[in-house]
């Protein structure tokens, strides 16, 4: 018997045990292969049996060396939930159990490092604000409700510096105006943004997906969505082709990519719908972007032009002193890139000093910054440190609404277009999230991680799978593994985009509806009530009880 | 829900012709108050054309309070018509002390003044009286302006119109146009400052409905200009969008639609000026408008404005004998003043439409 040290790492110290029964079990080795983790091997083991095959009972024991599957107690092995086994075992033999007892925090930083993870963290178990929120305005009689299925209704939010009236160059003859001169370009799109989730982060096949989804939505469905690239770039086909138009580009930190497009610029048949510089996220503040090697491919190392390697973006733009030197950034990059035809927008951490910056931007002289993008906490695929994940960060809501007020303030509410993300559609509802936040004073949102669920990503808030930083998501979502990709089947993960996005539509009008709003009702904030006196106070909206 | 109205004629007519157009839609109003604005005065005001006529309710602390005030920033009183009050017992009015209407002559050193100026120096006298009888709660000043009388009560507009004799054509009070309401006060309190129409520099502007864009558009106008105030109604956005797009903004008057109920964003992408059309819808978003209303507005030039909401929730009728144009929420008005027109000439202005009549008569109408 070989001597066991109390310290060894069992089973049983790790976040989740499978529960396995030999004898459904056919050994036909489903599970093994499906199991991206590596976390259950078939080995053999001795059983004794006792059987009786006589016409009386005549008992005999036999001792035997059987195969079975078996759990791999090992951290860098540890199952993390994924179903996938339970998902593939044609005879329910295997499903993986949450393990209470998991000694997993103490285990897992063995060797100094930190721990990184999927991005998920440990806000969104408990109850969030905007479930606290409901629409408590409902039209009646003199205000007549629009029934959302009969009416007309007019979604759409602006990307792009607006001007204040006595800013537009217009001249009157006294009964027509005309706009002489140049003004800030605005987009008007959809008010739902699929955010920056990179190739690289994604696998390019799901990336390729919400590309596609992007697409359909604007060509089938004249659902004017914008899919933002993230940070890294985009394939040179899709930057020479028409669909550019549907495409807002990422420019972050490590800029990544950016040659490749400033490379393919002569070519481009189409401006891009946007530019967002992103200066923080919400995921992991305090933390550039980190695409770990595992996941840098070669169609992710010529995209990005990079060598196979762990590729850490900055946690700042390298040269820029302040916001107001990013402001200058932007207009010499717009000025320089798309003479003036592309609005510029910039998307930043969620933070205490959120509203600062947006204060800052808002009195920018030069009118340049085309869309604030504010990034909670729990937004996310990727890689962070576990810890930043669960302890830094910030929620998005209350950081829209006091931004959204402090530009009030001044007069200047609508200028800079406030776009809010993080979090939002984490209940599977992102209608109803987006309705409350519109409310609030956002233009709109973005939304990353409930695409990649619907891709088919198991992964959610309680710890399960989140292991997008491995590079061995079970779902081929977050991964370069050329084996894995193929497991995600493109055009139905497109498609459950697609048909989300027409739900969410027509849950929008139907939102908007009983408030009596044909077009969004940005900053209607008497629409909403809330239980909670708490949020009421701080987010000024109505206590009702 | 309020029923509002206008007339409009060449020749002066007394109030009790408001009156006759309004409570015909009784069903409509929950006689909680009445009240309108003259503009163009004949009567005991005719010869004081060209001086700023102050109208205000109060008591007679409040009466003293403004004396002393006009007093001390050189306004010289002209002339004065303060009816006196029929107070017989039942009359359902919450009748203040005093109604003072009085002409007054601009301070010397205004007297060669620019008409800006003088409209500068007429509104923030306005104002400072209103934070003056507010603070001591003595009274409120309804309007301070050229030509321009307001009568604001909270009761049955039958009540008050006996109450001021406003059945007795007397010939004092005479004007070309009014515009009127008879309230239901569904919103608010009931505050004398929150009956409709309301005044600022020569706008006046009448609504009936809901806004309800009300919290986005007060947001956006407080700050525009010291005279956005008060907001006792959400109505008064459509007021202060008037002014801030023709006095402040200097646009033409095409653009107010455009402004309060935009086109939707496809219908601007066919047009051929949906460049300015998209400029003003993205600049102005705040002050768009939205839920059932018709407007009813009279400009500083005497022309009469009206229009409705963008799906035509709230309708509104144009009736004319020739000599007189009436605006009325209902048919049933316009019927009871202008029984021999002709019906059929009637306008129902639609969802996109705006019909202006000019001080000849002229009606102008348009698709925004
Ligand atoms: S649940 Fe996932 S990680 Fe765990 S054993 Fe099954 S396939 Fe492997
Ligand atoms: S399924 Fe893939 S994308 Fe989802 S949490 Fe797991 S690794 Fe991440």
């Amino acid at each position: 018997m070989e001597a066991v040290k109390v310290q060894d790492v069992s089973v049983n110290d790790l976040p989740w045990k499978l529960q396995y029964s030999s004898e459904r079990c056919t050994m036909c080795g489903s599970c093994v292969a499906a199991c991206t983790f590596n976390a259950i091997e078939a080995v053999m083991e001795r059983r004794s049996v006792t059987v009786s095959t006589g016409h009386q009972p005549d008992p005999s024991q036999r001792h035997l060396a059987i195969p079975v599957i078996k759990q791999r107690a090992a951290v860098a092995n540890a199952c993390v939930g994924c179903g996938m086994c339970e998902k593939v075992c044609p005879n329910n033999a295997i499903k993986p159990v949450r393990n209470p007892d998991s000694r997993i925090n103490y285990l897992n930083r063995s060797g100094g490092a930190t721990v990184k993870r999927g991005g998920r963290n440990n806000l969104g178990n408990n109850e969030r604000t905007l479930d606290k929120i409901v629409v408590g305005r409902i039209s009646q009689m003199t205000d007549p409700a629009l029934d959302s299925e009969r009416h007309t209704f007019d979604i759409l939010a602006p990307f792009g510096r607006v001007l204040l009236p006595h800013e537009l160059p217009l001249t009157s003859d006294g009964n027509e105006l005309t706009l002489s001169g140049h003004t800030p370009p605005v987009n008007w799109i959809y008010p739902v943004i699929f955010s920056d989730m990179s190739i690289g982060a994604l696998s390019t096949r799901a990336w390729e997906a919400v590309a596609i989804a992007t697409a359909y939505l604007n060509e089938k469905h004249k659902l004017p969505v914008r899919m933002s690239s993230g940070e890294g770039g985009m394939p040179i086909k899709l930057l020479r082709s028409e669909y550019l138009k549907y495409m807002i580009l990422q420019i972050a930190s490590g800029h990544f990519g950016w040659n490749r497009i400033v490379q393919a610029m002569p070519h481009m048949q189409a401006d891009p719908a946007g530019i967002l510089i992103k200066i923080g996220q919400g995921a992991k503040p305090g933390d550039g972007g980190l695409l770990p090697a595992a996941k840098v491919s070669k169609p992710v190392q010529s995209i990005r032009g990079v060598p196979k390697a762990d590729l850490l973006s900055p946690p700042n733009h390298q040269g820029l002193y302040s916001i107001e030197e990013s402001v200058q950034k932007m207009f010499m990059s717009m000025n320089a890139a798309f003479k003036f035809r592309v609005p510029v927008a910039i998307k930043c951490a969620a933070s205490a000093t959120s509203v600062s910056v947006y204060n800052n931007l808002l009195r920018d002289p030069y009118k340049i910054c085309g869309g604030f993008f504010l990034d909670g906490i729990q937004g996310g695929t990727g890689a962070a440190n576990e810890v930043s994940l669960d302890h830094t960060g910030h929620p998005v809501v209350s950081k829209t609404r006091e931004c959204y007020l402090a530009a009030v303030k001044q007069g200047r509410q609508g200028q800079i277009p406030l776009w809010a993300g993080g979090g939002l559609g984490l209940t599977g509802n992102a209608a109803a999230d987006a309705f409350k936040m519109i409310c609030l004073g956002a233009n709109g949102i973005f939304l990353g991680k409930i695409l990649i669920q619907l891709c088919g990503c198991v992964g959610n808030e309680l710890g399960r799978c989140n292991a997008c930083n491995t590079g061995n998501c079970p779902a081929g979502i977050c991964t370069q593994n050329p084996r894995l990709v193929k497991r995600l089947d493109i055009d139905k993960a497109a498609q459950n985009i697609v048909d989300y996005m027409l739900a969410l539509d027509s849950e929008l009008k139907k939102l908007m509806a009983p408030v009596g709003n044909s077009s969004l009702p940005v900053g209607r904030s008497d629409a909403l009530v809330t239980t909670d006196r708490a949020i009421a106070d701080k987010l000024a909206i109505q206590y009702v009880c | 829900m309020c029923r509002i109205g206008a007339i409009k004629s060449k020749v002066a007519f007394h109030p009790s012709l408001a009156l006759h157009l309004m409570l015909p839609q009784q069903e409509g109003h929950d006689n909680s108050g009445f009240a309108m604005v003259m503009q163009d005065l004949e009567g005991v005001f005719a010869n004081y054309k060209d001086k700023p006529l102050l109208s205000m309710a109060c008591t007679q602390k409040g009466a003293a309070l403004v004396e002393h005030f006009m007093e001390t920033n050189n306004f010289t009183p002209v002339y004065e018509w303060i009816p006196r009050g029929v107070r017989q017992p039942g009359l359902d009015i919450k009748a203040m002390p005093y109604y003072i209407f009085r002409a007054y002559d601009y301070p010397e050193y205004y007297r060669t003044a620019t008409p800006e100026a003088k409209a500068e120096l007429l509104l923030d006298t306005r104002l400072a009286l209103r934070v003056l009888l507010e603070n001591e709660d003595q009274g409120y000043v309804y309007s301070f302006w050229p030509d321009v009388l307001t009568l604001k009560e909270i009761g049955d507009p039958r009540d008050i119109a006996v109450y001021f004799k406003l059945w007795d054509n007397t010939g004092e009070l005479m004007a070309k146009n009014i515009v009127v309401q008879c309230r239901q006060n569904t919103n608010y309190e009931i505050v004398r400052y929150a009956a409709h129409p309301f005044f600022l520099q020569g706008y006046t502007l009448c609504a009936n409905g809901e806004n309800t864009f009300y919290t986005k558009n007060k947001e956006y106008q407080k700050p525009l200009h010291r005279g956005y105030i008060g907001f006792e109604s959400d109505s008064q956005n459509f007021l202060y969008t008037l002014h801030y797009v023709l006095n402040v903004l200097k646009w033409p008057i095409k653009y107010y639609k455009h402004v309060i109920t935009p086109l939707p964003f496809d219908e601007i992408a066919k047009r051929p000026d949906h460049r300015e059309l998209t400029a003003i819808r993205q600049s102005l978003g705040h002050l768009e408008i939205n839920g059932p209303n018709t407007i009813i507005a009279m400009l500083p030039d005497g022309r009469m404005v009206t229009c409705c909401d963008s799906k035509k929730l709230r309708p509104v009728v144009v009736g004319s004998d020739g000599t007189m144009i009436a605006i009325s929420s209902e048919v049933c008005g316009l019927n009871q003043i202008m029984p021999g027109r002709n019906q059929e000439q009637d306008i129902y202005p639609n969802e996109r439409e705006v019909v202006v009549i000019t001080p000849d008569l002229e009606v102008e109408r348009w698709k925004q």
